[in-house]
């Protein structure tokens, strides 16, 4: 399990190259063939001549970031959010910028300096600045440049019964899809690392139309919101639910015959699986699903809190089902195809 | 321990106002490396005696406690409701890594409302003191078996290298200060210095510059600089309120500081060729110099601060050319000021 390398790893959207470095190396003993194509996508592919309907599971590399776009006259950078980011958590909390990881904070003016009306105002893009310690513009400058990225820093930890890390959306599909190149299928099956997909699945797209598949399985990480006061009928997902299968979201309904086959599997295997309530957010799926003349495609998850935040939050026990429930999908297509 | 070795060190330890214990075992260990002697007193202050000359009694304070989190109540989801010790903007704790200082110490985040569960409206606004809430990843069964009602918990942040000289942590507010009272004290080792100088780490400064009062009481001085942080500049702080970080420390003028001194710190500076900057404070209230100034028949004070941006937050940023230099005005001020200024601090 490669959750710790992959969750450390950095690779906002476009700049997936560490990320796909490692899963390229780890992959590589267990698959036949592994490529890249001219968007970045990574492909291993095994039993490529194999008789049976075209597997493709994919799960995308690329995290949600920050870009500078100004370095000011004080050596504070000006940023924009790559992907999602809610700016309300990026106050007090450090990122590595550019390929150097030149390390900048984020800071906010005292409490002691504020009025209490702007103690409830978000602080937005507009007033944040990155700090990293330069006292004037040509100090910052021979640190970093417009147009380099930034991630968060946070360590891969346990957190009482459960993992801290960031990025799980997607590292956590990434590392089930390198888990699962080890298995054994009797059908061709291509295991798709996609680039782009937080800056509006990008990646997928190409990806899907270059292996035509059969059928194919997203893998994601996404939002649990079984937290504080919040009531069941409003989790999105819980964590220690099991992987959560998504009907629907903005982006695709899932197909239906696929939703059916996953829970008549999880049913015969005691694999726990519960549907995502809510239908926010979007997936590669969307394109996969749209893909050629049109692939039977779902999305299954492993239910993170607080994700697209610098402390997402999984259990380990929901990604090990998940590795099980899509294995034993692949095997069921290989043995009774994709008449659905 | 090097100078940035010991701001790490006290900056990443653990200690809420009334809880010190962990930042005063490490500065008594350093200090007793080059004082001549070293005690706590019954609040749990940290005081360490350098003799000089006998010219008089200095006291140079700074504080070591940290604010904080207190356990409120644990949910029956098994996520811990909190209050705060010390003053909090809860806009910087969302996302924010804890420790919970239960049976064991505990891993936590602070979570607040997902977005998706937030009406457009709410989500253009800092989110409430009561949507907050941590999650240390344990069932409730479990959390309330390690946990108990106001158990503390303290941010974690390590220590950020930044450019140059330049670091940013968690409560450099105010345990960088007790850094420049050590820089003093290793200076003062090679100097023959006239003031006999007693250097305070001080206690419970965040909810009220407690520790300050009792210690200068016991201590009683005949003059007293507080050392504490002041806002660095930022866009959006006014300049009157905001110093430059790596260009000195700020002396402040006002009703904190006896005239006589300040001529002095400033007649110093200039002759060691110390940079500084100067704070008009109407009323620098909030920091252990008041407490200081009215202790016992009253105590001739000063107000020294080290400029820091971001205060109250886990990435307060500061230079450490500042700490530096300004244990070096501080030992200038021991090795010069002498008997005949000490006298005369009563005389208006």
């Amino acid at each position: 399990m490669f959750l710790k390398e992959l969750s450390e790893a950095r690779g906002v959207s476009s700049r997936e190259q560490e990320v796909r470095d490692l899963i390229r190396e780890y992959v590589k003993p267990n698959v036949d063939e592994v490529f890249t194509d001219s968007l970045g996508n990574l492909y291993a592919v095994k039993g490529k001549d194999k008789q049976g309907p075209k597997v493709m599971l994919a799960a995308h590399m690329d995290e949600v970031g920050l870009m500078i776009t100004n370095i000011e006259k004080n050596g504070l950078l000006r940023f924009a959010p790559v992907g999602g980011i809610d700016p309300r958590v990026l106050v007090s909390k450090p990122v590595a910028i550019g390929e150097d990881k030149v390390i900048g904070i984020i800071g906010a003016k005292a409490i002691h300096l504020q009025k209490p009306e702007e103690r409830t105002q978000v602080l937005g893009f507009d007033d944040l600045y990155l700090d990293i310690g330069a006292s004037d513009d040509e100090e910052a400058k021979r640190l970093v440049k417009i147009g380099d990225v930034a991630t968060f820093t946070t360590q891969f930890q346990e957190l009482g019964d459960l993992f801290l890390g960031k990025a799980f959306d997607d590292r956590a599909g990434c590392a089930a899809l390198v888990e699962l190149t080890k298995g054994e299928f009797d059908c061709p099956v291509y295991f798709v690392f996609t680039v782009q997909e937080e800056v509006g699945l990008r990646g997928a797209a190409p990806a899907s139309y270059k292996v035509a598949p059969d059928v194919a399985l997203v893998l994601e990480g996404t939002t649990a919101s079984d937290v504080g006061e919040t009531d069941e009928a409003n989790y999105s997902t819980a964590v220690l639910g099991g992987p959560a299968v998504t009907v629907m979201d903005r982006s695709v309904i899932s197909h239906p015959q696929v939703v059916a086959r996953l829970f008549e599997i999880a049913d015969k295997n005691a694999i726990l699986l519960q549907v995502k309530r809510t239908i926010t957010g979007s997936t590669d799926a969307g394109k996969i699903a749209l893909s050629r003349g049109g692939v039977p495609t779902a999305v299954v998850a492993v239910p993170c809190r607080y994700i697209h935040s610098p402390v997402t939050v999984m259990s380990v026990k929901d990604w090990e089902q998940i590795v099980r429930l899509v294995e034993l999908f692949v095997c069921d297509i290989a043995h009774k195809g994709v008449e659905f | 321990m090097d100078l940035a070795e010991l701001l790490i060190a006290l900056s990443e330890s653990s200690g809420v106002s009334g809880y010190e214990n962990m930042p005063a075992d490490l500065i008594a260990k350093t200090w007793l490396g080059y004082a001549d002697e070293v005690k706590k007193d019954a609040l749990g202050n940290v005081i360490a005696l350098k003799k000089g000359k006998g010219h008089g009694k200095l006291l140079l304070a700074a504080h070591m406690d940290e604010i904080g989190l207190m356990v409120k109540k644990i949910d029956d989801k098994g996520f811990i409701r909190f209050a705060t010790v010390g003053g909090f903007d809860y806009r910087t704790l969302v996302a924010q890594e804890v420790t919970v200082h239960g049976k064991e110490k505990l891993r936590g985040v602070v979570g607040a409302k997902p977005p998706h569960l937030q009406a457009a409206n709410e989500q253009k606004k800092a989110y409430l003191e009561e949507e907050f809430y941590i999650d240390v990843g344990f069932s409730s069964d479990k959390v309330r078996e390690m946990v108990k009602i106001g158990d503390l918990i303290t941010i974690n942040r390590s220590v950020q290298k930044l450019n140059g000289q330049r670091y940013a942590g968690k409560s450099f507010d105010d345990r960088a200060c007790v850094v420049m009272l050590t820089a003093c004290l290793q200076r003062l080792t090679q100097l023959n210095h006239n003031l006999d100088v007693y250097l305070v780490a001080t206690v419970q400064e965040e909810v009220g510059t407690r520790g300050a009062a009792v210690a200068a009481f016991g201590i009683d001085p005949d003059l007293a600089i507080a050392v504490d942080v002041c806002h660095g500049e930022f866009p959006g702080v006014r300049a009157d309120r905001g110093f430059g970080l790596g260009k000195g420390v700020v002396i402040s003028m006002g009703p904190d500081t006896h005239p006589k001194i300040l001529t002095k710190l400033k007649e110093i500076a200039d002759e060691a060729k110390i940079s500084y900057q100067l704070e008009a404070s109407t009323s620098a209230g909030g920091t252990d110099a008041w407490s200081i100034q009215v202790a016992r028949e009253g105590i001739a004070c000063s107000l020294l601060s080290l400029p820091l941006r971001y205060m109250h937050t886990s990435v307060e940023t500061l230079d450490l050319q500042d700490i530096k230099e300004g244990g070096r005005l501080l030992s200038e001020f021991a090795l010069k000021a002498d008997r005949q200024f000490v006298e005369g601090l009563p005389c208006f």
